[in-house]
């Protein structure tokens, strides 16, 4: 049982749907980035995902691509993007984190060292973008033994013969990927999305959280009210953008935990 | 030359899309059914004899295939040592080598019922290629390129709109082709029912890289038969340049067997290969990593992060390189050199004044390396070298770096 189990199965005993908030490790920098993951948790955050930057972000549209950019040109490394991990795990806070990301700098680092690196920072799981289940030898195989949930995208071209390859070696939850395309593009449609979360859950167990498209508290409840939960990326990040402080970040995330959790 | 299996370098990519560890499928799980799609169509048409047909027919008719095998006289007499061959891709229909994949990829996406392409391109001998199968077959293009290629390859942007493209300018990263590239991933996973995604070399996920190298064998397949003409033999030395390596996996792939010749890749050194990574070469500077679908050599900072590449020439101005050659060079079978933005400009001047061809800047890499070896070579010794596209795109870039000024 990871830190991600418990708080699903807290979340399930308690009849609640989960919030999932994205934001990138070191942006705009590394002291402002940490200081907003630690005041997370209390804007009622269930689960943190926390940002690996990346050169090439293919899956990214240009908020998280700037995201990224802004971090790496502050000297954000894998390393710092663990410091912020173990900054909230120093608190004592038990809020699951999941790492998010692109596998070349995880792959650069060495896959053994890294999984006990990240277990060691309090890392709970694991999303990474370009490694479909073809590729589970890579590092889901090996995440899993480590300890590490792999958490895999679930998307609209996922149709019913190819769901099971995807829900094999599937651990902590199931992304669904409301839309086609890049992040911070169309606007997640929860009509359309209930029949698909519908489908994923008759063959699997795992909670399904559906993320990509979701930028307002309204959204937020719409999706949670016909999934386990809502992840909320490129809107926190065009905040951070805007050069808003701390609180006020804060502030904004916590209207959308609100809305995920009256959904 | 070994006839069983086994001992063939020809029988990559295996199941899993991979050369030894290199390769692969690493893209997003939107991606997935898409390439496991377009697999699965580009393994029925290869044994398709309608499919054949109709690429033969187009190659002979459209782009003017055969390419001539040339013995460069001139250039052999001024080097002094080794003979120089010459295959002539650059007279191929748009100028390069790449209209003879992008003729295979279009006539699969029709065959798939695909009816809009997207493409990426560097120095935009890949777009314009595109664009023109596109106008020829009536489809809807739309090429993605560098912002800051855009710039120095203004020629052929202006070639693609009046094919009726649609270029997009990408600004993202240093607006390279890597840029290009990932803006055209970024379109695919968006446009998914309707689009193809014409890669324009042997890099991409699987199975990509072994699609556009099959494509690419006609120009060893040629040069083989040519040579044997010519010279009633295979020639000792095989040299090509590579930006992803399409031109030089399609002339070195026919002769991987042949043990007795010698292959050589040759990269774009930049300003120099060093520590300030001002160059493209991926294999002699770079290390293993992943982006853009496959596992290769990358140019990438301790953090695995990836460096943007540098070079003169905007169609070797990528950081990474196809899996295949990765495979190659790491068995030995392949050898790799870096060639300097300075020598390549002298292989450029070389050309046009002994043979009377004005070659692109990126096949100038190729020549510049015969320049360093042939001369230490003996007069029977024979290189063939690819002569992958002409220069009429590159005369700006040159002129400028002779000092010359051009109004355009
Ligand atoms: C004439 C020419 N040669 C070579 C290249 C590099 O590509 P590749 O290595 O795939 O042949 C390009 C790319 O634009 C090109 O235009």
């Amino acid at each position: 049982m990871t830190r991600i189990d418990d708080t699903f199965a807290r979340l399930r005993a308690e009849k609640r749907k989960a919030f999932v908030a994205y934001v990138m490790a070191g942006d705009p920098n590394y002291e402002t980035s940490k200081q907003i993951v630690l005041g997370l948790p209390s804007a009622g955050v269930d689960v943190i995902e926390l940002g690996l930057p990346f050169t090439d972000p293919m899956a990214d549209g240009p908020t998280i691509q700037l995201a990224g950019a802004r971090a790496l040109a502050g000297g954000q490394t894998l390393e710092k993007t663990l410091d912020i991990a173990r900054a909230l795990r120093a608190t004592g806070d038990q809020t699951p984190i999941v790492l998010m990301g692109y596998y070349n700098p995880i792959y650069s680092r060495g896959v053994d060292r890294f999984l006990s690196e990240a277990k060691e920072a309090g890392i709970d799981g694991l999303i990474v973008v370009d490694l479909p289940p073809e590729e589970d030898e890579e590092l889901c195989l090996p995440a899993q033994e480590a300890g590490l949930n792999f958490i895999r995208l679930a998307t609209p071209t996922t149709d019913d013969r190819r769901l099971p390859k995807v829900l094999t070696n599937t651990t902590g939850f199931v992304y669904y990927v409301s839309i086609t395309g890049i992040t911070g593009a169309a606007a997640a449609e929860a009509s359309q999305v209930a029949p698909e979360v519908a489908r994923i859950k008759k063959a699997t167990d795992l909670p399904v959280i559906v993320g990509f498209g979701i930028r307002t508290p309204e959204t937020a409840q719409a999706i949670a009210e016909v999934a386990d939960g809502a992840v909320v990326g490129t809107a926190i990040v065009g905040k951070i953008a805007e050069g808003r402080p701390v609180n006020e970040v804060l502030d904004y995330v916590r209207t959308l935990a609100d809305g995920a959790h009256r959904g | 030359m070994p006839d069983d299996r086994m001992n063939s370098y020809r029988t990559g990519p295996d199941g899993r899309g991979r050369f030894g560890d290199f390769g692969g499928r690493f893209v997003s799980e939107t991606l997935m059914p898409l390439i496991l799609d377009l697999e699965a169509e580009y393994e029925r048409a290869k044994t398709d004899d309608s499919f054949w047909a109709e690429m033969d027919f187009l190659w002979k008719h459209y782009v003017g295939r055969p390419s001539p095998l040339y013995f460069a006289e001139r250039l052999t007499e001024r080097l002094g040592g080794a003979k120089v061959y010459m295959k002539r891709d650059e007279l191929n229909h748009t100028g390069a080598h790449k209209i003879n994949n992008v003729l295979g990829q279009i006539i699969l996406a029709r065959r798939m019922g695909k009816t809009r392409i997207i493409a990426e391109t560097g120095a935009g001998q890949h777009g314009v290629a595109t664009a023109t199968v596109c106008a020829k077959f009536g489809l809807k293009c739309v090429v993605y390129m560098g912002a800051h290629d855009v710039e120095r390859q203004a020629p052929n942007v202006f070639r693609m709109r009046l094919l009726g493209a649609e270029v997009i300018p990408v600004t993202s990263g240093r607006g390279t082709l890597k840029d290009a590239m990932n803006d055209a991933l970024r379109d695919w996973v968006t446009n998914v029912r309707d689009t193809f995604y014409c890669i324009g070399t042997v890099a991409g996920p699987h199975p990509y890289p072994a699609m556009v190298r099959d494509f690419q064998s006609i120009i060893g397949t040629e040069a083989k038969a040519q040579m044997q003409e010519a010279e009633g033999r295979l020639p000792d030395t095989i040299i090509a340049a590579i930006g992803g390596g399409s031109n030089a996996m399609g002339l070195f792939y026919p002769f991987l067997d042949d043990p007795e010749v010698r292959i050589i890749g040759v990269e774009a050194g930049g300003k120099g290969v060093n520590e300030k990574m001002e160059h493209c070469a991926s294999l002699t500077g770079g290390r293993p990593g992943v982006l853009h679908g496959n596992r290769t050599y990358l140019l990438q900072d301790d953090d695995g992060q990836i460096l943007e590449g540098f070079s003169i020439s905007a169609g070797l101005d990528y950081p990474g390189i196809g899996p295949e050659h990765a495979w190659l060079h790491d068995i030995g079978r392949a050898e790799y050199v870096a060639i300097t933005d300075r020598e390549a400009l002298g292989a450029f001047t070389l050309c046009c004044e002994t043979e009377g061809i004005i070659p692109a800047l990126e096949p100038c890499h190729a020549l510049a390396h015969v320049m360093k070896i042939a001369p230490e070579l003996p007069a029977d010794h024979i290189i063939c070298m690819n002569m992958c596209g002409r220069g009429d795109k590159d005369i700006f870039t040159v002129a400028k770096h002779l000092g010359v000024e051009m109004s355009v």
